[in-house]
């Protein structure tokens, strides 16, 4: 019964998604008052539909009901209340729910926050957001329904796979869909625009908060699933250029030069269609990245779908989206064209342009190792992989000179910016920088640093050194009796600013400075490594509610003096239900140590891991820093100006009136 | 400078940085591309002739040795056509047993993949692409089976 109602709820949110499109987006176009009055309600009663389907899926797997064939596959009662809830999305069908759960949170949060917006801007904004999510309501209702009853009723529940079993996998997903379905709203707005065919500083003031929302949803979803192969996959290694994490670092990528390229669009009123551009292209890439982890074409763990007919859907999906947002932005681009304003080459425009150059080009180095192989297979070219070698050697020299970059364009002048106001404003930072620079090339000949790790520190520290110079500055004018402001924008920034440093030092820290080795041991052995002493004192059975297993003990030893007691295990879960290894990790800001047990290797010895990875704590500390940033940024009281204040003209494509970039 | 000359600094910095990574790409690849094979392939000749490249296959039933406390294991890697033995140093996956599909990285010498890393990640149904297990067996063996498993069957 749950279930019919839960898929009743589904064909209706559909249908409101549809209502939603059509008078959203016809009522628009033909300034008819009346349809557009329907299309606020529709997206409100698209969530409703929705959250009702999504609940009667939670309830189905809450109460263990094998007659529906997605709860008999991917639920056990076994399992705790927790991962009954989480295992809703634990598989493709449900998945996508949650991806179209959380299209209609964000499509009803841009019905209630686009009130104040011109009515037939917010309508196409919300036409398009009901399209893309008709197009998955189709994809689900018709290949992946999850509903679907199973006769006769199973007797035992699946299994999740045990290493999906963790609390930081329950909020991973929901997380990095907000990101991914979240971009959606920035290309709803950017294509509304370019049917309007005005995209002007107010635009890019209503889209920057949006846009910055699912970025940090994308940043913070990346980092959880960074941390989490990290520490739960057993082994160590927290970014494997796996295609599946770079179906999420694409998007990434061109979301944060979007991110800066509206900064311009609102301040300066130039690259407007650069701007429109990247807000496609950020969604066409969350599109990619589903297609990706979804269809099963590459086979990896997150790849559950093995139906080549939902990949299909996907990639036809994929196609046409981008397509038809193409097609508007071609049609519709040149209206756009020379109303920005002009700017020196010496200026914040040109940085912000160089900042996307290389956010594009170190994306498209991703994307062509992501892409190549499938590329290849189709073509039928043979079988070949772009292995973690490639994205070393190609995206890391596209970062540094944005890195060098990145401390000098935020302290240039829009339009034109003068070498003379640069140098008073960064003497401070750069003579510091200077003075870092040698002390890290003493620190370096000292202990024999290898040359990336000197490379890492010296761009990491101009990062850091020139983040908080702005704020600094305007802190101290401010306690001088100036009149200056520190809008949290600029903060934001800078805090993104200084997490990107932190990011730079943790990651150069543990890939040049990490040590590993694999040693056969017997219990009562010890070895040394990096400057530790492991002393493995026994191992014994374990068991657990659902598995069985060994376990170890370790005793670490630093300077003859005991630094910590492991237990490193080794879990089968039954039935049937997998091997997992649980390292054991010794964190601290300075460095982690890692041990993880291998295969019994006869005779009482193991095969063990031992790890020591320096600061490696700061990648995902930077990348929660880079979204406090983007979150303090979005907090900027001038958009809630812009919100509750200022009344707008609704834009109409006949307006010749100026733009309003000297009144901001 | 006036605009038109600001556009042409702009297009030409945006085509030095696009052949740059266009470059950096191109030799990457050349090092960094690694073929799959399957042990047919293999035995028709079709691997790389140096440098490394993956093998994919099923670890065959009874090759899996290990001398007692050493790292080093010796298996099979088959596709029920051709077979490649393989000795590989190190931590094998927690998913690597007789009869599962695997990938093995690293390069052959005089007949022996010297494996560098074993991938086994994909879960207990996972066949490498371009294996496929045999059919099963024709109708009227099956059928000869069955008979012989009734005649053999105790109470008739």
């Amino acid at each position: 019964m749950i279930a019919e109602i839960g898929l009743y709820a589904l064909v209706l949110a559909f249908l409101m998604a549809a209502a939603q499109t059509f008078f959203g987006l016809a009522g628009a176009g033909t300034q008819r008052l009346r349809w557009m009055a329907v299309t606020r309600p529709a997206a409100f009663g698209q969530l409703f539909f929705m959250a009702l389907s999504y609940g009667c899926l939670t309830e189905l797997f809450v109460t263990s009901n094998y007659s529906v064939r997605y709860v008999a596959k991917y639920s056990n009662a076994l399992m705790p209340l927790f991962y009954r809830v989480a295992g809703v999305w634990g598989a493709h069908e449900g998945s996508m729910m949650l991806w179209m759960l959380v299209l209609a949170v964000w499509t009803a949060l841009v019905a209630v926050f686009s009130r104040k917006l011109p009515v037939v801007f917010a309508n196409r904004v919300l036409g398009v957001l009901g399209a893309i999510a008709c197009g998955f309501f189709l994809f689900t209702l018709i290949t992946s329904n999850p509903f679907v009853r199973l006769l006769p009723p199973a007797l035992h529940g699946g299994t999740l796979n045990p290493i999906l079993e963790d609390p930081l996998l329950v909020i991973h997903p929901p997380m990095l869909y907000m990101g991914y379905v979240g971009l959606s709203v920035a290309f709803s707005f950017a294509v509304a625009a370019l049917i309007g065919g005005r995209m002007d500083a107010a635009w890019a003031r209503w889209t920057r908060p949006w846009t910055l929302a699912a970025w940090i949803f994308l940043t913070v979803g990346i980092v959880l699933g960074s941390f989490w192969s990290y520490y739960e996959l057993g082994w160590g290694g927290w970014w494997f250029w796996d295609p599946v994490e770079n179906a999420s670092f694409m998007p990434w990528l061109i979301a944060t030069a979007l991110i800066h390229s509206l900064a311009v669009t609102e301040k300066r009123g130039a690259f407007k269609s650069w701007t429109a551009l990247l807000a496609i292209a950020g969604f066409s890439l969350s599109l990619l990245g589903t297609f990706l982890v979804r269809s099963g074409v590459l086979i990896s763990i997150h790849a559950f779908a093995m139906d080549p007919r939902r990949g299909m859907f996907i990639l036809v999906l994929l196609g046409i989206m981008s397509a038809l947002a193409l097609a508007v932005y071609i049609w519709r681009a040149p209206l756009l064209w020379e109303t920005g304003g002009g700017f020196r080459f010496f200026s914040r425009e040109t940085f912000i342009l160089l900042n996307n150059i290389l956010l594009v080009a170190g994306a498209g180095a991703v994307f062509i190792g992501t892409i190549y192989p499938l590329f290849i297979e189709v073509f039928g070219l043979g079988r070949l992989s772009v292995g973690p070698p490639y994205f070393d050697h190609v995206f890391i020299p596209i970062m540094f000179p944005l890195f060098l970059l990145m401390g000098i364009g935020p302290y240039v002048s829009w339009k034109s910016g003068s070498l003379k106001a640069l140098r008073r404003r960064l003497w401070i930072p750069f003579l510091l920088w200077l003075l870092a620079s040698c002390v890290l090339l003493f620190v370096a000949l000292d202990s024999r640093w290898p040359l990336m790790t000197w490379l890492g520190a010296f761009f990491g520290s101009w990062v850091f050194l020139t983040a908080f110079t702005e704020p600094v500055r305007r802190l101290w004018l401010r306690f001088r009796g100036e009149p200056v402001r520190l809008p949290s924008g600029v903060l934001g920034m800078s805090l993104a600013h200084f997490g990107v440093g932190v990011v730079i030092l943790g990651i150069t820290m543990s890939t040049t400075l990490g040590v590993w080795r694999d040693m056969p041991m017997r219990a009562g052995q010890s070895y040394r490594m990096a400057g530790f002493r492991y002393r493995f004192d026994a191992i014994r059975p374990a068991h657990g509610r659902n598995w069985t297993g060994v376990r170890a003990t370790f005793s670490i030893f630093h300077q003859g003096r005991r630094f910590a007691v492991v237990h490193p295990e080794k879990r089968h879960f039954f039935p049937d239900g997998g091997t997992t290894t649980n390292a054991a990790i010794v964190g601290g800001p300075v460095h982690d140590l890692f041990v993880s047990l291998g295969n019994p290797l006869g005779k009482g010895k193991w095969s063990l891991r031992f790890r020591y990875e320096p600061m490696v704590i700061f990648v995902w500390l930077g990348g929660l820093l880079m979204a406090l940033g983007g979150l303090v940024a979005m907090l900027d009281r001038r958009y809630r100006i812009a919100l509750e204040v200022r009344p707008f003209l609704p834009i109409d494509e006949a307006s010749q009136s100026p733009d309003d970039e000297e009144a901001l | 400078m006036t605009r038109r000359h600001q556009r042409l600094v702009m297009v030409l910095l945006m085509l030095a940085c696009i052949s740059a990574a266009v470059g950096f790409a191109l030799r990457a690849f050349n090092g960094d591309l690694l073929y799959y094979i399957t042990p047919t392939q293999l035995a028709e000749g079709k691997a790389p002739a140096h440098g490394a490249f993956r093998l994919g296959g099923i670890v065959a039933r009874g090759s899996v040795h290990r001398r007692n406390g050493s790292m080093t294991v010796h298996f099979v890697l088959t596709d029920y056509h051709h077979s490649v033995p393989v000795v590989y140093t190190g931590i094998l996956p927690d998913l690597f047993r007789v009869g599962q599909g695997i990938v093995v990285k690293g390069r052959l010498t005089h007949g022996v993949f010297l494996a560098s890393q074993v991938l086994a990640k994909h879960g207990a149904k996972y066949m490498p692409p371009g294996i496929h297990q045999p059919r099963a067996r024709p109708a009227h063996l099956k059928m000869l089976a069955l008979r012989r498993s009734l005649r053999e069957a105790p109470g008739l």
